[in-house]
This record gives structure tokens, C-alpha cells and sequence, in this order.
């Protein structure tokens, strides 16, 4: 898939002096490599973002785009369910005063089961994928099921079904349940792309992996690279 | 490289026996070998001399045979020599005692050694560590003999990078019934490293379950080493330390604080069916069951009793391992009722756990058992004896054992491990029933056997 796709290797390299890929890059990547994510833009000024936002239609999410900024809610440099224009332009005013501002990500907002679907390079054992309960309360809820790359189908549904709190994609409460063939195509071919940036990375973060009835969207990623 | 000679030797020469101090480790190997063990030993130092009346020689060219096994416990300089050496008289392997090396900064001298012995592929195992033991084979452990513990000659090979884990481990297997096959200290590591010695011990027809103690592996080599676990066809069991190790170290993703060191490698360990264990007590548990029973198991137990309070005990123990305790059918029930003797068969409780009450004796266990074993609902039975009953005899363990192997399923018991009942234990034991000293220690056998998948 990427042997064939010399752009995503581009980008990988065009952000090695920083170190790790930025969001919009790392969606970039992601699309070449044929997973869903959502519409987005990258907007310099306030009134790029309007009219994005007019295009793709309200309510839509903005988040900083910053090199310096590798955990943007941690900064409050994230910013959901934006309804009009007044706010739009309000937040990007907020943006702009965070460390390293170089413009804001504004991108159609969707719904679904907040997943991380992450992958690290184990010194010991090589590339391994992550699949867990999403969002930021990741690291304290703690939910996550871990395997050695590559992953067979039956690997991928065997992680699905490992979390505690899998029963929240069967259609919890009236709920539809999680496309379950979507998302255990989604880790595996998650899966091939890690074998085959196995040398450039040092880990994946996708998080949130918003998964509903009918998708799995990437809709938020960050890659580091190998130092 | 073959790493037969390492455990077979027919001849052996060590390295460092001094004529004058006879507390040298090399003395202690060299005596031991020489009176208690069927193989060919030469003491060697270039100051020749002699040592237990036997001479000491200069050098192991001037040993008139070829060496099967060179232990090398001189000072850690002297050792890239001594190697050199050996390689040029053609013996075939090597045991590197000494300290020295790169667990004291000295990295430079053991890439020093490795690469003498890559150049002529050349086993060696250490440096800084035991050595190998092998029950009436071979034994390089310089540790006195009356002060080993030494189990029984059995199927279960031991691979260590302490060497204080493994000695205090084959204690424990003596104490528990637990046969071994051979024991590895591997220390440092430098040539030699688990993986070879999985692969080795995968082939070796007298190990049947092969156990782990491991601080780390080296770069990409867990990775080797569970792909190779998976196919060797024996279980694998592994205790691991330093699971905190590297805890506090700043990560810049989610993923790689979630996907930690040890976090990986307990989740590579159990995707490829290696069973890990958590503690000592596992260990032992662990490697008790799996060299009776290779053959995995679903996980549903029938527990046979005396005591209410031992019945209620087991069944936490397997709900916390998750593993299931299927009720008997009414009449299935009802028919077993029928075959207890008179005074248990109205007061017995028949669920499951089974109760046969303090009146239970030897036959009722027998009965109890053969209906267990009989159900297609359960894989295994759990036997939970209490010897000061007036109606259970010594002989329970062989009765027992016998069932459990004409039925073809497992059975594990629970017997208070005190003298006065080494007969009931041994009547398991000796025919191929693993006992536990503790309910939880009986249940982890279970769980060993679920987890297993070979």
C-alpha cells in the first residue's frame, strides 16, 4: 500500500525535523492510505475558517495547529460543536494566542464511539497495535487491548472483544451497535501501514477513532517518528 | 551451534582449580564432577599442581582428549585467553562462570569473547552465571553439594538469567513433587541467549515443559521467542521481573505510556499461548501441572470435598481465574447418590462443588469421581482432601490417580503438605496427579492447564 504511495513517505520526511507529523499531515497519510476521515481545512486567518465552515456546514470542531503542541486539549487547543460564525472567529482569536499558533484545523464534526486505535515499536517485540476505549480520559480508564503486529483477522476481533467495555459498541441502551466488519477491517489495515512504517516510526496515535453504525473515521492522529 | 555438548558432556576440563585454595568455585565444580558425576573431568591452571590427589594440568593441550565442556571460572581478564585456547584444542563448548563483564561496565570484554566465539561458532553460555545442571549428568554449579536441594530427575527444564532464582526454584520444585530435566543459569547472556536455549530445549526429547525466568530480552528478540514458543509444541512458561522498569519515563503518546515494556510483553506472552506467571507460587504451580497434563483444557471443573468451607474457597478461586464449576444434572445426581455409602448418601450435598461431610470415605471419592469425570460438561477435577478425616485413607491418592487416568482427564488435589501425609501426596504424585499445598496453589493448576496452548 505505501510502496505504492511515495507521497506518504514524503510527508513522513518533510516532518522529520520535527520531529513528529502533525495532524492535518498525519489525516493526510491516513487518506492516502484509503481509511476514512473527516472533511477538514487548514485555515491561516480567521475568515479562511468561515468559509470553510460555510461550506462543509454547522456545527463543525476547530483545533490549534502548532509543531510546539503535541497534546492540544491539554492546552484547551481543541474546540467541539462550534454553531456559527461568532464563535468560530472567537476561538480562533483563542487559538492564536497558544504557543507556536500556525493556524487552526477546522473539520466537519461527527458522531460515534470514541476508540484509540494506536501502535508503538517495542523494543523487545517489534510493532504492536492498541486498541482501547478512546478520548482523553485514555490513560485513566485504562481500557485497552494490546497484540503483536500483524494482526489476523481473528486477532482484531479478539482485541475488539478483549475491552471491558466492549458491550458499548454492541448497541448499548437502545444505541445502533459499531459497524464491527468496519472496525476489524479498520485495525487490520491499521495494522499493515505500522509493518510497513515499521523503520520510520516510533508510535501512532489515533485517538479519537470515531466509530458509528456505518464508519470508522480517523478523527484525530499523531504520528512520532523515529528519533 | 550444537549446544549438546553443554548438557551431554562426555569429557569436561575447568578452569581456574587451584591447588592451594580450595574455596575456589572451580574446585568445588571440579571435585563435584569428579566424585559424583559420569563424566571425564580435567582441572586446568597454568601453575599445574594438584588437586583431590588428582594433577592439575597446564594447559588444555596437554589433556589428552577432546573437551566436551570447558567451565572457565578464572578472573575476568584471563577469560578471552582461556576461550582462545579451548577453540584452538577443538573442545566443543563452554560455561563462562566469571564476573567481570558487562554487569560490571566491562561491555568491551565481553563483545570481546562473543566475537571470539561467533568467528569459530562456539557455544558458550554466561559469562557470570552458574552454568547448567543435569540431574546425574552434569553439574556446574559451584555450590557445594550437601548444600543443594536437588529434585527428583522429571520432564520440566528450568532456563534462568539468575542463578540465585533458578537454585532457589529447584528447591521449590524438590518440595513440590516437581521433576526436572536440566537447569540453565544464562547470567549475561552474551552468546547464548533464551532463545537459543527454547530452541534447543524444544528438540530435547527428556523436557516436556520448558519455564522461564526472564528480566528482558534483547532487541526484537521477544519477539523471535514468542513466534518460536508458539510452534515448539511444548508449553512455555514464563516469570518475568522489572515489570515497573522504564514506568516513569516520559512518553510523548497515549499509546506508548498504555503500550509500556511490560505491558507488551505480557500481551505478546499470552497471544502466542505462552502461560505467564505472576509470582513464584504460580511458577511452581504452573510447571507442576503442565508436566503432568500437556494437553490444554477448556477450563471447567468438578471439585470433590469433605469441607463446605474448602468447596466455597475453590469456587472463588476459580471465578476470580474464570474458570467455570458447571452444576450436576438431577440425574446425574441422583444416580451418583446411589453409589455413596449409607451414612454420606443423605447428608452429602451434590451440587458442585461436591460435599461428601466429614462421614465421606475413600470410595465415595472414587464414585464421585468416575461421575465426574464422566460428564461431558467438565474437563477436570479438582480433589480437595483433608487427611485428618477419619474415612479417608492413604491410599485415596493412588485410588484417585487411577480413575483420573483410566478416565483420560485431569486431576489435581489439595493435600496440607506436612510428613505425616507424604503417603496420600505420593500416591498422586507418583502416579502422575499433581498435589498443591493450597486451594488457590490447586486452582492455578487449573488455570495453567486453561491457559496453556501448545
Amino acid at each position: 500500500m505505501i510502496k505504492s504511495n511515495p507521497d506518504i513517505l514524503r510527508i513522513i520526511e518533510e516532518a522529520r525535523g520535527n520531529g513528529w507529523v502533525l495532524e492535518a499531515a498525519a489525516k493526510k497519510i491516513f487518506s492516502l492510505a484509503e481509511f476514512a476521515v473527516p472533511r477538514f481545512a487548514l485555515a491561516r486567518t480567521a475568515e479562511e475558517a468561515r468559509r470553510f465552515a460555510a461550506e462543509i456546514g454547522y456545527p463543525v470542531v476547530a483545533k490549534v495547529v502548532s509543531p510546539r503542541i503535541l497534546h492540544k486539549s491539554d492546552v484547551g487547543g481543541v474546540a467541539v460543536g462550534i454553531g456559527n460564525d461568532g464563535r468560530l472567529a472567537e476561538v480562533f482569536e483563542h487559538f492564536r494566542g497558544l504557543d507556536g499558533f500556525q493556524g487552526v484545523l477546522v473539520e466537519e464534526m461527527l458522531s460515534g464511539v470514541e476508540l484509540i486505535l494506536g501502535a508503538k515499536i517495542d523494543v523487545q517485540f517489534g510493532p504492536m497495535i492498541l486498541l482501547g476505549m478512546g478520548g482523553t480520559g485514555v490513560e485513566i480508564y485504562k481500557d485497552v487491548a494490546l497484540r503483536m503486529a500483524p494482526l489476523t483477522e481473528k486477532d482484531a476481533r479478539a482485541m475488539i472483544e478483549g475491552l471491558k467495555a466492549h458491550r458499548l459498541l454492541e448497541g448499548y441502551r437502545g444505541a445502533a451497535p459499531v459497524d464491527r466488519g468496519r472496525l476489524t477491517e479498520t485495525i487490520r489495515a491499521f495494522s499493515s501501514l505500522v509493518m510497513e512504517l515499521e523503520d520510520r516510526i516510533e508510535s501512532i496515535d489515533i485517538n479519537p477513532l470515531l466509530c458509528s453504525a456505518d464508519r470508522c473515521v480517523v478523527a484525530d492522529a499523531r504520528i512520532i517518528l523515529r528519533g | 551451534m550444537d549446544l549438546k555438548p553443554l548438557f551431554e558432556p562426555r569429557t569436561m576440563a575447568v578452569f581456574g582449580v587451584s591447588s592451594s585454595n580450595h574455596r575456589h568455585p572451580a574446585n568445588e565444580i571440579f571435585t563435584k564432577n569428579l566424585l559424583r558425576y559420569p563424566v571425564k573431568v580435567y582441572g586446568v591452571n597454568p601453575r599445574g599442581g594438584t588437586v583431590n590427589g588428582q594433577s592439575i594440568h597446564r594447559s588444555i593441550s596437554e589433556i589428552p582428549e577432546t573437551i566436551d565442556l570447558a567451565v572457565i571460572a578464572v578472573r575476568a581478564d584471563f577469560v578471552p585467553d582461556v576461550l582462545s585456547e579451548c577453540i584452538r584444542a577443538k573442545a566443543r563448548s563452554a560455561t563462562i562462570i566469571s564476573g567481570g563483564f558487562a554487569e560490571a561496565g566491562r561491555r568491551d570484554l565481553q563483545d570481546r569473547i562473543v566475537a571470539i566465539a561467533r568467528e569459530a561458532s562456539f557455544p558458550f553460555v554466561g559469562p557470570n552465571c552458574l552454568g547448567i545442571y543435569v540431574p546425574s549428568h552434569v553439574d556446574t554449579f559451584f555450590l557445594p553439594g550437601e548444600r543443594m536441594v536437588k529434585p527428583t530427575v522429571g520432564n520440566v527444564s528450568f532456563v534462568s538469567q539468575s542463578g540465585g532464582i533458578l537454585v532457589d526454584h529447584l528447591i521449590k520444585f524438590a518440595g513440590e513433587g516437581v521433576g526436572l530435566a536440566k537447569a540453565v543459569s544464562i547470567g549475561n547472556k552474551a552468546l547464548l541467549s533464551e532463545l537459543d536455549l527454547l530452541d534447543y530445549l524444544a528438540q530435547d526429547p527428556a523436557t516436556r515443559v520448558i519455564a522461564f525466568y526472564i528480566e528482558g530480552f534483547g532487541p526484537n528478540e521477544g519477539r523471535a521467542f514468542v513466534q518460536n514458543a508458539a510452534k515448539c509444541g511444548k508449553p512455555v512458561i514464563v516469570l518475568k521481573s522489572g515489570k515497573s522498569a522504564g514506568g516513569s519515563r516520559a512518553v510523548s503518546s497515549h499509546t506508548a505510556s498504555l503500550a509500556g515494556d511490560y505491558a507488551s510483553f505480557s500481551a505478546a506472552l499470552s497471544q502466542y499461548g505462552i502461560v505467564e506467571a505472576a509470582n513464584e507460587l504460580e511458577m511452581i504451580s504452573f510447571c507442576e501441572s503442565l508436566s503432568a497434563y500437556a494437553k490444554p483444557i477448556k477450563g471447567r471443573v468438578g471439585i470433590v470435598t469433605v469441607s463446605g468451607g474448602h468447596g466455597a474457597m475453590a469456587i472463588d478461586a476459580c471465578t476470580a481465574h474464570g474458570i467455570a464449576v458447571p452444576a450436576l444434572p438431577e440425574d446425574v445426581r441422583e444416580a451418583l447418590r446411589k453409589n455413596l455409602s449409607p451414612s454420606v448418601r443423605e447428608i452429602a450435598s451434590l451440587a458442585n462443588p461436591i460435599d461428601l461431610t466429614g462421614s465421606g470415605i475413600d470410595d465415595d471419592f472414587v464414585a464421585t469421581a468416575e461421575t465426574l469425570f464422566a460428564m461431558e460438561e467438565i474437563d477436570c477435577v479438582l480433589a480437595l482432601l483433608l487427611p485428618y478425616i477419619p474415612g479417608i485413607t492413604a491410599d485415596l491418592g493412588a485410588k484417585l490417580s487411577s480413575v483420573a487416568t483410566r478416565c483420560g482427564k485431569p486431576l489435581i488435589a489439595y493435600v496440607p503438605h506436612v510428613e505425616k501425609y507424604a503417603m496420600l501426596i505420593e500416591g498422586f504424585e507418583l502416579n502422575g496427579a499433581p498435589v498443591s499445598p493450597s486451594i488457590e496453589g490447586a486452582v492455578l493448576m487449573v488455570e495453567a492447564l486453561r491457559r496453556n496452548r501448545p
